[in-house]
């Protein structure tokens, strides 16, 4: 019995997972490394990469600064409707990708009350790079305030009101005493939401209108390449992105261990 | 008012306008238009051959992935944490890289492992099995983007589920599968009833990865979420929002399901609602949770 659910547990993993990864590498280095960095660094290929990056960092922005600002609404206040906007916070997670990019179409597009408003004003959003930005800005929002909530709450407020009964104003208590014990959670939240902003494909597909070297960012390339038949080109792109969710899953890892020291420790002062 | 105070305001006033606009909005959106031309309109929408056609595929394909996980999930979370042996660590590490991996990364490993041009496609197709272009793709597709949910919802369940309350039932005279019947399903009910829906209601909306693997082909392999999008490509707004509506209504009522069905009696809706929505991320988070015990 033992031997036979091992076994079914390696060939689960190897249909769905080792194999699946194994062979695209094989495939984006299989005609040599000159082919694969040809792909790689071609204009549109590079250009793709770049764009990713800017968005990413931007979203990461964002998220940041308003998911710690709502994280330590949730956890520090009491007001009315607070489920609601619990509720809302967790939404992006159960939305078709698609879906989320065609309700901004439904909302700034052509013709919309705020897309008029926007097109008057010369802004232009939609087919450019605000509405990337919108769309992933949605699709991440989660992470950071998910992950900053439960710690905030775990760590009190006691160690703030002794700040403040010392005397240090809003912005010091911030950064010498809640900074320090939320990091570890940040760094997480943040993590997840660089892995999703890059993969992001569906919802960018959908509001960026695609335009070569001017909206195509790398997952598009990628599915650009796929459907102009380069396979060579989209496997190429493919395994360095592949390459990059490693990455992302070992720094993940190594926060998560020094996360949980951290929230270790603060629950013990809690308990203490 | 105190700075305090203050900034408190100023904080919670940030907070509800971000999410907001940023959340609420876009779905006010989709709201309005699905009731612009009346449940009529909506009615005839859905029930295009087409639309009827992707809708069906995509509840059914996404039944289908979620059975297999459940079963491949139980068996995987089970041995990961009661066996040891060799390529435990290497096989539990792996477990995350679907949240990590682009979907359409996804999509394209499936398609190329499992094309008609590699060894492996082309083995199947001599057996008769197509994957590519055909539904056993978008199944796959679909395993490979839900995988770790009931893995990682099971695991911190079979891991407090101590040995030792299976052996107290077999001292007391049950049989294995007595034991395991009152035992031990009751106590990984909620969680992989959690880790079942959740793979249903990502399936459902899957599109980077099936949009490689399925080929596109009205009528035939085209999912819900592919359907939208060419609705959206061929300036068909009515079309692709009466869809979008039924993904996201199915979506909503899963997630209410699982509410009814794991809710601990006596407790109250509203609060149990928003821990429902916070369950894909707890499935997330409690892997930290894994590695700290190991």
């Amino acid at each position: 019995m033992r031997r036979l659910f091992i076994s079914l547990v390696w060939l689960y993993f190897t249909v769905l997972l080792i194999g699946p990864i194994a062979y695209l590498c094989v495939q984006a280095f299989g005609e040599g490394l000159t082919v694969f960095l040809n792909e790689v660094m071609r204009p549109e290929a590079v250009h793709g990469f770049w764009l990713s990056a800017e968005i990413t960092l931007i979203v990461l922005l964002f998220n940041i600064i308003f998911g710690t600002v709502t994280a330590m609404v949730l956890a520090r206040q009491r007001f009315w409707g607070q489920t609601f906007l619990s509720g809302l916070i967790d939404l992006p997670f159960s939305v078709s990708p698609v879906i989320t990019g065609f309700m901004l179409i439904l909302l700034v597009g052509p013709g919309t009350i705020l897309g008029t408003w926007f097109g008057a004003m010369g802004i232009k959003i939609l087919y450019a790079l605000p509405a990337m930005i919108l769309v992933t800005l949605f699709v991440t929002f989660p992470f950071v305030v998910r992950e900053l909530t439960p710690i905030l709450m775990a760590i009190g407020t006691d160690s703030e009101e002794a700040a403040r009964t010392l005397g240090a104003n809003e912005w010091q208590i911030f950064l010498r005493v809640t900074l320090p014990a939320i990091r570890w959670g940040m760094a997480y939240g943040a993590t997840l939401t660089i892995a999703r902003a890059i993969g992001e494909f569906g919802a960018v597909l959908v509001v960026s209108g695609n335009i070569l070297q001017l909206t195509q960012t790398a997952t598009l390339h990628i599915y650009q390449s796929y459907v102009d038949f380069n396979y060579v080109g989209a496997y190429a792109v493919a395994a360095v992105l592949l390459a990059v969710s490693f990455l992302i899953l070992i720094v993940l890892e190594l926060v998560k261990a020094r996360s949980s020291v951290m929230t270790d420790r603060s629950s013990q002062m809690v308990s203490s | 008012m105190s700075q305090h105070t203050v900034t408190k305001l100023a904080l919670r006033s940030a907070a509800i306008g971000y999410v907001l606009c940023l959340i609420l909005l876009p779905l006010t959106a989709i709201g309005f238009q699905s009731f612009e031309d009346g449940l009529t309109r909506f009615m005839d929408d859905i029930q295009q051959p087409q639309a009827k056609a992707a809708l069906t595929l995509t509840i059914e394909a996404a039944l289908v992935a979620t059975v297999i996980n459940a079963l491949f999930g139980t068996l995987s979370a089970w041995v990961l944490v009661r066996y040891d042996f060799p390529g435990r660590a290497f096989l539990n590490a792996l477990v995350d890289l679907p949240f990590a991996v682009p979907t359409l990364v996804a999509g394209i490993m499936i398609a190329a492992l499992y094309g008609a041009t590699s060894p492996i496609g082309a083995w199947l197709n001599t057996g008769g099995i197509e994957v590519l272009y055909n539904v056993p793709g978008i199944v796959l597709a679909m395993l490979f983007v839900t995988m770790p949910f009931t893995i990682r919802s099971l695991q911190p369940v079979l891991m407090e589920l101590e040995q030792d309350q299976e052996e107290a039932a077999y001292t007391l005279g049950a049989t294995p599968w007595q034991a395991f019947w009152h035992v031990t399903v009751p106590s990984v009910l909620p969680g992989l009833l959690t880790g079942v829906f959740l793979t249903f209601v990502r399936a459902l909306g899957e599109f980077g990865s099936v949009v490689i693997v399925a080929g596109n082909i009205p009528l035939k392999t085209q999912v819900a979420a592919v359907y939208v999008y060419g609705e959206i490509e061929s300036y068909n707004p009515q079309g692709a929002t009466s869809v979008s509506v039924v993904v996201l209504i199915v979506s909503f009522l899963a997630l209410l399901l699982l509410e009814r069905l794991t809710r601990p009696p006596g407790q109250r809706l509203p609060a149990l609602l928003q821990q429902v929505f916070s369950a894909q991320f707890l499935v997330l988070r409690s892997n930290s949770k894994l590695n700290s015990q190991n």
